[in-house]
């Protein structure tokens, strides 16, 4: 079967496309431009129109080139796409590619001052005196660079109707109400539209309207969202090193935890937030509190989860709950740091030296990073052991339209642990890393419990069931096969994957993480081709029984994932030997975030060969 | 939690003592603050060490359960395993000691914690983070047993060993030592002292006053290895040691429920520094005037100790006014670790509070 190529609708001149594009705005990393994108994707939201904004920036505090792309979706899909139907030009380094960038038909807007020759005569093309508009602004000297980029805000509500009193909304939100900020850029903005409804005649077709279709949604990052769950998952001690893309996350803890969790008549604070020198001693200290009996995390990247790989191997085996955020980037070493990836999960999963498994929960978005951050201390407690939270720089650092974040559905789970009152019950006294309930999850006491049989002595060493050192084979193999049960018990405790199944279907895919949205979008292209399909998201690792029905009742399972060796495609061969051969990756590693019309051809592509 | 079963540790409150058995106030015998037997070698001086740990605990009825042994990897880590068998204790990661020890403190700051470390442990694999332990002022007695060489891995130079040290297999040590007394200035402790193995009551007193102290104490304690480095012109031998100590005062500790009896020293000879639990070191002057509550003093000594080759001992600096790692996030009276599920999530309203922050 020939692959089919996948092309855009054309677009028919004099026909307006409404609320159906993608937009980007190419700007120097710096210059403030980040304000002025997040005021159009809110005012978009704000309008009720579904949007996704994606942040493409450099690794550099400023001057680099950094774009933002924002998609416009009446269907709703969020995912990125690889054209672009408007692209504003701010930045000369970047100019000529951005003005190639544009779709025939499209729009390009520009400010005067970038002095270019313009080549395209199939496109629209605009420009406005962002210079002058700043200039004449009430905006001090030393901001108007910034403020500047407000104008192409105002300029594009005038060439794609976006409602000005939404503006205002999303400026009064950034700027939390405070009046100066937001009257200086709201009057550079309608300084900008006023200019360009007497100067510019629109010649392009794209538009917005206002619609209804964000009525019971928010927009939050899934740093900030992992943030807000743990403090409602009771965390008690957070120790981080910074590190892109993960410092907003303990940021977003540092500085809200107080609002939520000092309360009146309170003698102190009930948690602890510390900035260690490096990732070794961060996780050092989250140990050291989960082992005295805390809701303890830290929060890192892939340079960090290989620091953090000794601490790993002895929360494993020591058997300490501790909780461990990895906001992907791509790697090894510095690598990309400021793009995207699913590239840490053999690593992660395999933590340590020796026989390692380690848990990972896979948050598909900001909602779950939410949910996950509270879920995960219960898993880490029930357990005793490490639990890794595998969220992504896109997942993490980019605005998403989520659902409201909701409140804990069961109480906080604090697993096996003894108090004097439970061991004063026990007359055989108890073991600390004894098998009694079958389930391979042993019992533990915490520093500071009373009773003179409560103290044990932990150590990355060979031991006993009493927590003895003992270099003695059966007792390490014993140990051993212990935590081995124990991780296959871990499955009855992770979230369930997600299923979503159409009749008649008889290939699947399995996804997990950020690529959700692309997963979405892409199902219903290659429906459109009449190719069925069901999806299978997975939210945790150990696999669930779920993953094994799945992988039984397809003909063919397309991994879908970030990275380039198919890492979870690997995992579940290894999971599933027998039913290796109908496991297939379908593996980018571009550092961009997933895009449906990509997938959409993979999947074709392979399911042509398969038919050949 | 009833439904557990299982055999005894074989850790049980104290058994009736026989008559003769000396108890302390809190009606514990030594044999409540001993561990289990040592693997060390006859004659290490870690071994004192840690009797001397025992001893103290002893003497200041410190309850077991209120202290946690920390230490890293190492002949000395191992040591924590042979004394206070009731303790919670956790023999962590080479050189990562301090950061575990650091997050321990906030389950239950109301415990005391003695860390052990070695030379290598401390200033060869864990530096960095010995520095900060120091910055942050974590309330840890960090005793370091220093013999300028490796053990478990037989015998190669650590950070501490003289320049041109010869050992067995290893050659000359070409390298300038670490002073670990001057890194812990440098980095800001607020109790620095150092001692000899060899001088059993100096230890003993030392550990008590640095029990009671409320931040990062540092015990810098030469404690010589029999097997690879105790040449008797060696800097970590019993033999250069013996020769070459010289205790910079005569100290003694003061527990708060004990009244200093002044007569026991002698007008104008002595400097009394008051700790923050109430209790107080008694310096008694010997041959030099010094005073432990002024950096620029200590970092002096440090120096003139180099130059005159003598291994100065005693309480080298003690700063009673800053606040402890655990005062500087405001912690309740009630330990962390003790906190019901209602006092550590928040109510259910507050959800709403939650994505109000959001657009």
């Amino acid at each position: 079967m020939a692959t089919p190529q996948v092309k855009e609708a054309p677009v028919k001149a004099g026909q307006p496309v409404v609320n159906d594009f993608s937009m980007t705005v190419a700007t120097k990393n710096g210059s403030g431009s980040q304000t002025s994108n997040l005021t159009l994707l809110r005012a978009l939201f704000k309008m009720g129109i579904p949007v996704s904004g994606k942040n493409l920036f450099p690794s550099n505090i400023q001057g680099l080139p950094t774009w933002y792309t924002i998609r416009i979706s009446k269907k709703g899909y969020l995912a990125r796409r690889d054209s672009q139907e408007v692209v504003v030009a701010m930045n000369d380094d970047t100019f000529v590619a951005d003005l190639k960038s544009v779709v025939p038909g499209g729009a390009f807007l520009y400010g005067d001052h970038l002095k270019f020759a313009i080549d395209r005569n199939d496109i629209s093309v605009y420009s406005f005196p962002a210079k002058e508009l700043a200039k004449n602004s009430t905006a001090p000297a030393n901001l108007r660079d910034y403020v500047a980029n407000m104008a192409y805000v105002g300029v594009l509500a005038h060439l794609l109707d976006i409602d000005m009193s939404k503006i205002r909304e999303a400026l009064e939100y950034h700027f939390d109400g405070k009046e100066k900020p937001i009257a200086i850029n709201m009057g550079v903005i309608e300084a900008a539209h006023a200019w360009s409804v007497a100067n510019i005649k629109k010649t392009d077709p794209y538009r917005v309207e206002p619609m209804d279709a964000t009525a019971g949604y928010v927009m939050a990052d899934g740093n900030t969202a992992g943030a807000l769950g743990s403090i409602f998952g009771g965390v008690q001690f957070a120790a981080w090193y910074p590190i892109t893309p993960a410092s907003s996350l303990a940021e977003a803890l540092a500085q809200n935890i107080s609002a939520f969790r000092d309360v009146e008549g309170q003698d102190g604070k009930t948690y602890a937030v510390v900035q260690a020198e490096d990732e070794l001693a961060a996780i050092g200290m989250a140990v050291g509190a989960g082992w005295s009996g805390l809701r303890a995390m830290t929060s890192t990247s892939g340079p960090g989860i290989s620091l953090m790989t000794e601490f790993a191997g002895l929360a494993y085996y020591a058997e300490i709950p501790v909780v461990i955020w990895d906001i992907q980037r791509v790697g090894p070493s510095t690598g990309l740091p400021t793009r995207t990836s699913q590239g840490d999960i053999l690593a992660t999963h395999f933590l340590g030296h020796g026989d390692t498994q380690q848990i990972l929960l896979l948050p598909g978005s900001a909602q779950e990073c939410f949910e996950f951050g509270w879920k995960s201390f219960d898993i880490a407690e029930r357990m005793q052991t490490p639990v890794f939270v595998m969220s992504d720089l896109d997942l993490g650092m980019n605005q998403w339209m989520i659902k409201p974040f909701e409140y804990p559905d069961r109480p906080m789970d604090r697993g096996k642990i003894l108090w004097e009152k439970d061991l004063e019950q026990l007359k055989n006294g108890w073991k600390r890393y004894a098998d009694v309930d079958g389930d391979g999850i042993p019992y533990r006491t915490v520093p500071g419990n009373k009773a003179p049989n409560s103290a044990w002595f932990a150590r990355g060493t060979g031991h006993n069931d009493e927590a003895k050192y003992s270099e003695r084979s059966e007792d390490w193999e014993r140990n051993m096969l212990r935590l081995k049960k124990k991780f296959e018990t871990a499955a009855q405790y992770v979230p369930e994957a997600i299923l979503d199944s159409v009749p008649g279907a008889k290939i699947g895919i399995v996804a997990y993480g950020s690529s959700d949205h692309a997963i979405i979008e892409a199902r219903d292209y290659l429906a459109q081709d009449g190719i069925k399909t069901d999806y299978l998201r997975l939210r945790a690792v150990p696999f669930t029984s779920a993953v094994q029905e799945f992988v039984n009742s397809h003909e063919m399972i397309y991994i879908v994932e970030m990275n380039r060796d198919g890492q979870m495609h690997k995992l579940l061969q290894l999971e599933f030997p027998g039913l290796a051969t109908k496991l297939m990756a379908i593996a980018k590693h571009d550092g961009l975030p997933l895009n449906a019309r990509w997938v959409k051809d993979e999947i074709q592509k392979k399911e042509g060969l398969r038919h050949e | 939690m009833s439904e557990t079963n299982g055999s005894g540790n074989g850790k049980t409150a104290t058994a009736a003592p026989a008559a003769n058995v000396q108890l302390n106030i809190i009606g514990m015998s030594k044999n409540d603050y001993r561990g289990a037997a040592t693997t060390l070698c006859a004659g290490c001086g870690h071994n004192s060490i840690s009797n001397q740990i025992i001893a103290a605990a002893f003497e200041l009825n410190i309850v077991p359960e209120d202290v946690i042994k920390m230490s890293g990897i190492g002949c000395s880590s191992k040591s924590p395993a042979y004394f206070l068998n009731r303790s919670f204790g956790f023999n962590t990661l080479h050189g990562r000691m301090p950061s575990v020890a650091t997050g321990a403190m906030f389950g239950d700051h109301l415990l005391k914690a003695i860390a052990v470390s070695g030379d290598g442990d401390t200033t060869n694999i864990g530096m960095g983070q010995f520095k900060h332990i120091m910055r942050r002022n974590a309330p840890v007695v960090y005793i370091i047993e220093n013999n300028g060489v490796y053990g478990l891995t037989k015998g190669q130079f650590s950070a501490t060993a003289e320049r041109g040290l010869k050992l067995k297999y290893q050659g000359t040590n070409p390298y300038t030592p670490v002073d670990i007394v001057q890194e812990a200035m440098s980095s800001g402790a607020t109790f620095v002292a150092r001692s000899f193995a060899g001088d059993a009551n100096q230890v003993k007193s030392l550990i008590k006053a640095a029990l009671s102290h409320n931040g990062i104490s540092v015990l810098d304690i030469i404690s010589p290895c029999v097997t690879f480095n105790n040449e008797d012109d060696a800097r970590h031998s019993y033999g250069w040691g013996r020769e070459h100590q010289e205790p910079l005062h005569d100290f003694t500790f003061v527990p708060k429920e004990q009244e200093i009896v002044l007569t026991d020293f002698a007008e104008g000879t002595t400097r009394t520094v008051e700790m923050h639990d109430g209790s107080k070191i008694v310096l008694k002057k010997l041959d030099r005037e010094y005073d432990p509550t002024k950096r620029s003093e200590a970092m002096r000594l440090i120096e003139e100790s180099h130059a005159e080759e003598v291994l100065l001992t005693g309480l080298i600096y003690v700063n009673e006014d800053l606040p402890s790692l655990t005062d500087i996030y405001k912690l309740p009276a009630r330990p962390l670790n003790r906190m019901t599920d209602n006092e550590i999530r928040p109510a259910k309203s507050l959800i709403e509070k939650a994505n109000a922050m959001m657009f």
